[in-house]
């Protein structure tokens, strides 16, 4: 216990070393690292946009693509239409995060008993992931309402963003199921011991733990669905990508598409980002001393 | 009265049988060590007091009830008894305080407030105040094997297992974790303690069991167990351990 200052210094100054040697690193080879790579790029870009450019198609894409008077024409059509598309993404998401979770701990029960329950959610998750999305939603979207049944909403924006809470939580829950399983059985034995009941011991010791190991992959699909709410717009349902069909088919050109891309690229981008970020701290966090946090 | 009695308990992994009829009884405030090579069963049998694993045949009496009859609540059990593991198993994601604090408020109910205090005197007692807000990462493995310990003793629990608990430690460590052993001891604790550090259980321990092949082969109190060992597998076992020096 004499040594406990000691040791506390030591990797302070094991971190002061490394910085400074990482620095003198950075100036010397660095700088010319960051030349090389600005010269390869500008050589990569000039090659790739005299390429298109000499092509003997590229006046008439350049027309039915690049026309700005198109692109900021049908912009606030799109942004007004992608509105819809962030709002089933959002809700989505929600009850995808939660029905996953339900499928993954059901899949992670242990014992003869919970055989059913875990076969269940076998066979869930496979068929969630075996059926096209689009086949899904076109299925649900055209007929559920079909059906008529009271109490049972009719609209197809309802059950195309049913069907993607089916799929995604298909592999939601194969992404938890895997964060689960990396959780060293240790530490439920830990849990357990200290008289934790099954489910406290996943709630508060398993869970933590295998989620902020899968956030990545997480948002990763995240990203995906924010995509997949284009699907929405096969069921005739007005959302960016349907709007920006609609706009080509009136000008003749494809601008609009270009405008929807840059819409969906807003979103996922940031939300690329945000997971870097979360993961980062995440790891600050455990590795700093209460002390100098 | 007993703190803790075995009956006749066998437990087989597959083809592999670990326990095979295991009697002990520990007094209560009796310190028990087991001893004995790998794979003798020592971890298990700590295991299968505490029911993180299910016997195959024979009973366990926690303060003279039977603990692996039908109907019983595990939890329940399980908070009566801490357990320390080789690994430490400190839950990485969660601060010292919050470590020993979970069990005391999610098991046994106290508030916020209780818990905290309850933790924060035992950390004190251990030379561990100033780390209550450190993540586990960030201590050595001294100080996580404390804290571990101090994290079941917030149960206050009527029994402690310890299993093997400084073989995951460097050698200039193992000092400042058998000295809170020590110091439970003198408190009064009832401990169940599997070890590979001789010296220590020949001071701490009320009485010595030697397991060999799933079986207690000699048991007694330590000066006699060390000294005049009447087994010869007994004997075999504590000449290669002074032979490494561990004597």
């Amino acid at each position: 216990m004499a040594s406990e200052g000691d040791r506390r210094a030591d990797p302070e100054v094991a971190e002061r070393r490394s910085r400074l040697l990482s620095g003198l690193r950075l100036e010397g080879e660095g700088a010319k690292g960051v030349a090389i790579a600005l010269l390869s790029t500008a050589v990569f870009l000039t090659v790739v946009i005299v390429a298109v450019t000499q092509s003997a198609g590229w006046p008439e894409v350049r027309r039915a693509f690049f026309d700005w008077g198109d692109i900021s024409g049908s912009f606030p059509d799109i942004a007004r239409a992608f509105v819809l598309n962030v709002k089933i993404f959002l809700v989505c998401e929600v009850f995808i995060l939660v029905l996953a979770l339900v499928i993954a701990v059901l899949r992670s029960l242990p014992g003869p008993v919970f055989f059913p329950l875990r076969a269940l959610a076998v066979v869930y998750s496979d068929l969630a992931r075996g059926i096209p999305t689009i086949l899904v939603i076109a299925l649900l979207g055209f007929g559920a309402p079909a059906l008529q049944l009271t109490g049972v909403p009719r609209s197809r924006v309802f059950w195309a963003g049913v069907g993607l809470i089916l799929v995604y939580s298909g592999y939601v829950a194969e992404v938890y199921r895997a964060g689960i399983e990396s959780v060293h059985p240790s530490q439920e034995a830990a849990a357990r011991s200290l008289g934790l009941s099954r489910f406290q011991a996943l709630r508060r010791v398993i869970l933590p733990q295998a989620i902020r190991r899968v956030i990545p992959p997480l948002l990763n699909d995240f990203i995906g669905l924010q995509k997949d709410t284009a699907l929405v717009g096969t069921l005739g349902v007005i959302e960016a990508f349907n709007q920006s069909q609609i706009d080509t088919n009136a000008t003749f050109t494809y601008g609009a598409y270009l405008a929807a891309a840059v819409l969906f690229v807003a979103i996922t981008i940031p939300l690329a980002r945000l997971t870097d970020w979360l993961v980062a701290r995440d790891r600050r966090r455990r590795q700093a001393t209460g002390r100098l946090a | 009265m007993s703190a803790v009695r075995l009956q006749n308990v066998h437990k087989s992994f597959g083809e592999n049988e670990v326990l095979r009829g295991i009697d002990l009884e520990v007094a209560e405030h009796e310190v028990v060590c087991l001893i004995g090579a790998s794979g003798s069963g020592k971890s298990t049998l700590l295991r299968c007091v505490n029911l993180l694993e299910r016997l195959d045949r024979g009973r366990v009496f926690l303060g003279g009830e039977e603990i692996t009859a039908r109907g019983v609540d595990v939890n329940a059990v399980r908070r009566r008894i801490g357990i320390v593991f080789q690994a430490f198993n400190l839950f990485p994601h969660m601060t010292v305080l919050r470590n020993v604090t979970l069990a005391p408020r999610d098991v046994l109910g106290l508030s916020r407030e209780e818990a905290e205090g309850r933790a924060l005197e035992l950390l004190g007692r251990f030379g561990l105040a100033d780390r209550r807000d450190d993540y586990p990462d960030r201590l050595s493995g001294g100080q996580q094997q404390r804290v571990a310990i101090v994290r079941a003793l917030a149960m206050r629990p009527e029994l402690m297992l310890l299993d093997e608990v400084t073989s995951a430690l460097d050698p200039e460590l193992v000092a400042e974790v058998l000295n809170v052993i020590r110091e439970l001891a003198q408190g009064g604790m009832t401990m169940l303690i599997a070890t590979h550090e001789m010296g220590f259980a020949r001071d701490i321990a009320s009485r010595v069991c030697f397991l060999d092949g799933g079986l207690i082969l000699e048991e007694g109190a330590p000066e006699e167990i060390f000294a005049r060992p009447r087994q010869e597998r007994t004997q075999r076992f504590l000449e290669r351990i002074i032979e490494a020096g561990r004597l």
